[in-house]
């Protein structure tokens, strides 16, 4: 009896953690998946040799439908991205082509940010994804975060493994490294501005490094963004990507 | 194996290295990646201050680009891609010798040379799998030099194969004025490639154009000024060449020592041979320094028609593999390196002299050992000897 004592005090905690790491994750993906979602966002680029600034509005449903149109500058302007499931469309106005992106061509960088169509898009929840873990518990710019290591439980992920700094009062994180099977660092990335957005904390700056690129990384800045939105149909069909 | 190894360099020359390259310290970093991010400015300036400073020498841009070549329907919708690997030169300059250079002209298998803007070569392999046709248009898909999306749509001239896998897979090959305008590379190029206008690659002479130049443009402090590489710097060639040398050196020296020892059995054997007739020659009288000089006269002229004989036919066969080489090009079908696919010999200064003094004094030194015998030989065994 005593031994069953001991050994149940020993994993005692382990059950608490495990419950607690999935709790944490679950309440992430409550503030930063949603049903849909209109965002305006800027987006700089800070090359080896120069930095540059684009925008952009999205409009996303679920983990499955996206729609990207690049507002500026003049060179950009007027591409278009669709994505459908697992399929990625780009539309260029300048040659009036739709482009198709698949396979290897999905881990190329998108407009030579540190962003890949891959991280793009990846919509999926945590949950679906990672088996979570909780590793120790750090200060981040004055905020008490958990820290979180995420195993893929599944195949087609982008990133193994990820290890996630999580504000332990709003539930989002402020910093994550993501890495390759082998543990190679690939990507870094850092969110900060956090705001509450309808009910739900969200932060409105990324930075996002690729840890295998030269250059300063890419910085996501939200102008605007809302949860929510009625989204006609026929943006997410291939006949918007020409209009 | 010296026309093997030369015909590489001359291969990196022509398509990669040039005798000398010039790119960005940053470039030449992750040259691997293409990255045109850090590609050379201000271009012109240079190429006109190259040609002033070294007047011998010839001077070419190229850009090197990636991304995805994809071939449109009828209603510009992806109807087939794959991984675009392209090349831009100066093709439409009326002086450019390009073309000939990258023995472009030669490798074309249908169509024609661009003849203007907006013209492309493809991959015949690729042409062939997607069923392109001269005349359609494909459409470039990568990233310009400031990193934005980079689409352009290019009209099909012709379609070319060089017969090797690196440079057939995804081969993709437009001017350079097309290039600069679709990567928003205006004046700037991924690199410029030096040649001695005689076409031989010399590199004492390519060190001394490198450490010039080097010394007046490039700065320790600025990562994008423009840094000079001689041909042996680049792709590992100089620790490959070294091995070659050092290796077909070896080969070689085993080979005519082998060959050395044969000849020389022959030139003993042949001597010993001969045991009886020196006795008879002996018992008749003859001087043995006499009999002796004699048989080295004979190893020296048979030696040297043999080898005379032996070098013609040696460098005819070797003229023969120079002229027309052997085609592996169907065993290099998955080989990535920058070989040629017809290998071929060289006939060089050394080859006159390398099989002749080895083969003239192997002869001439069996037949000396062979006849030095004689010395040995008393007069008053001779009857008895040839009695039996």
């Amino acid at each position: 009896m005593k031994n069953i004592l001991i050994i149940l005090g020993l994993l005692f905690p382990l059950v608490i953690s495990a419950q607690s790491a999935e709790e944490i994750i679950e309440r992430i993906d409550k503030n930063m998946s949603a049903e849909n979602r209109v965002v305006e966002s800027s987006m700089t680029i800070h090359g080896k040799r120069n930095s540059r600034t684009m925008t952009s509005i999205s409009y996303t449903v679920g983990n499955k439908q996206s729609f990207t149109e690049y507002l500026s500058p003049a060179r950009e302007k007027g591409t278009k991205m669709l994505k459908l499931e697992d399929k990625l469309w780009i539309f260029s106005p300048s040659t009036d082509r739709t482009i198709q992106i698949s396979g290897h061509m999905l881990r190329q960088s998108i407009m030579g940010s540190d962003f890949s169509y891959e991280d793009m898009m990846d919509d999926r929840e945590l949950m679906d994804m990672y088996a979570a873990e909780i590793v120790g518990q750090e200060e981040i710019d004055g905020r008490k975060t958990y820290v979180l290591e995420l195993t893929a439980k599944v195949d087609d992920v982008a990133y193994y493994k990820r290890k996630m700094w999580v504000d332990t009062e709003r539930f989002v994180p402020l910093k994550e490294d993501l890495f390759a099977k082998s543990g190679q660092l690939l990507k870094r990335s850092t969110l900060s501005e956090v705001q509450k957005v309808e009910g739900r904390w969200y932060p409105m700056n990324i930075t996002y490094k690729d840890m295998l690129k030269q250059g300063d990384g890419t910085e996501m800045q939200m102008t605007s963004i809302k949860f929510n939105q009625e989204i006609p149909d026929y943006i997410f069909t291939k006949a918007a990507l020409k209009k | 194996m010296k026309g093997i190894f030369a015909d590489m360099v001359d291969m990196s020359a022509k398509f990669t290295t040039g005798h000398v390259k010039i790119m960005t310290r940053a470039y030449a970093e992750n040259q691997h990646q293409l990255p045109n991010d850090l590609a050379l400015l201000d271009v012109d300036e240079l190429m006109e201050n190259l040609t002033s400073d070294y007047q011998d020498m010839e001077w070419v841009k190229r850009i090197h680009f990636g991304g995805l070549l994809d071939i449109p329907d009828e209603n510009g919708e992806t109807r087939a891609q794959g991984p675009a690997a392209g090349k831009a030169v100066d093709l439409l300059s009326p002086d450019s010798k390009e073309t000939g250079r990258m023995n472009i002209t030669n490798a074309i298998v249908k169509g024609v040379l661009p003849s203007k803007q907006g013209e492309a070569l493809i991959s015949d392999e690729f042409a062939e799998k997607f069923g392109v046709k001269l005349g359609d248009e494909v459409t470039i898909f990568g990233s310009t030099m400031y990193g934005s999306m980079m689409f352009k749509t290019f009209e099909v001239a012709g379609t070319i194969s060089f017969g090797m896998t690196m440079l057939d897979r995804g081969a993709i090959i437009i001017d350079i004025s097309d290039a600069q305008l679709a990567l928003d590379m205006f004046d700037a190029s991924s690199e410029i490639l030096g040649y001695f206008n005689d076409g031989i690659y010399d590199d004492a002479k390519a060190d001394s154009v490198k450490t010039s130049f080097n010394a007046k443009y490039s700065k320790i402090d600025d990562e994008f000024s423009p840094q000079m590489f001689k041909l042996r710097e680049q792709n590992g060639l100089d620790e490959m060449l070294t091995r070659s040398e050092n290796m077909s050196g070896i080969m070689v020296t085993i080979f005519i020592f082998a060959m050395s020892i044969v000849l020389w059995n022959t030139g003993l054997l042949g001597g010993l041979r001969r045991y009886s007739e020196y006795g008879v020659r002996l018992a008749l009288g003859e001087n043995k320094s006499h009999i002796y000089k004699t048989i080295l006269y004979e190893a020296v002229f048979i030696g040297a028609i043999g080898s005379v004989v032996g070098t013609i036919f040696g460098l005819g066969a070797c003229y023969y593999l120079q002229e027309n080489g052997i085609d592996f090009s169907s065993m290099m079908k998955n080989v990535n390196m920058m070989m040629p696919p017809v290998y071929r010999a060289a006939v060089s200064p050394e080859l006159f002299y390398i099989g002749f003094f080895p083969g003239l004094l192997a002869m001439t030194l069996g037949n000396a050992l062979a006849g030095y015998a004689i010395y040995k030989r008393n007069t008053a065994q001779l009857f008895k000897e040839l009695e039996v």
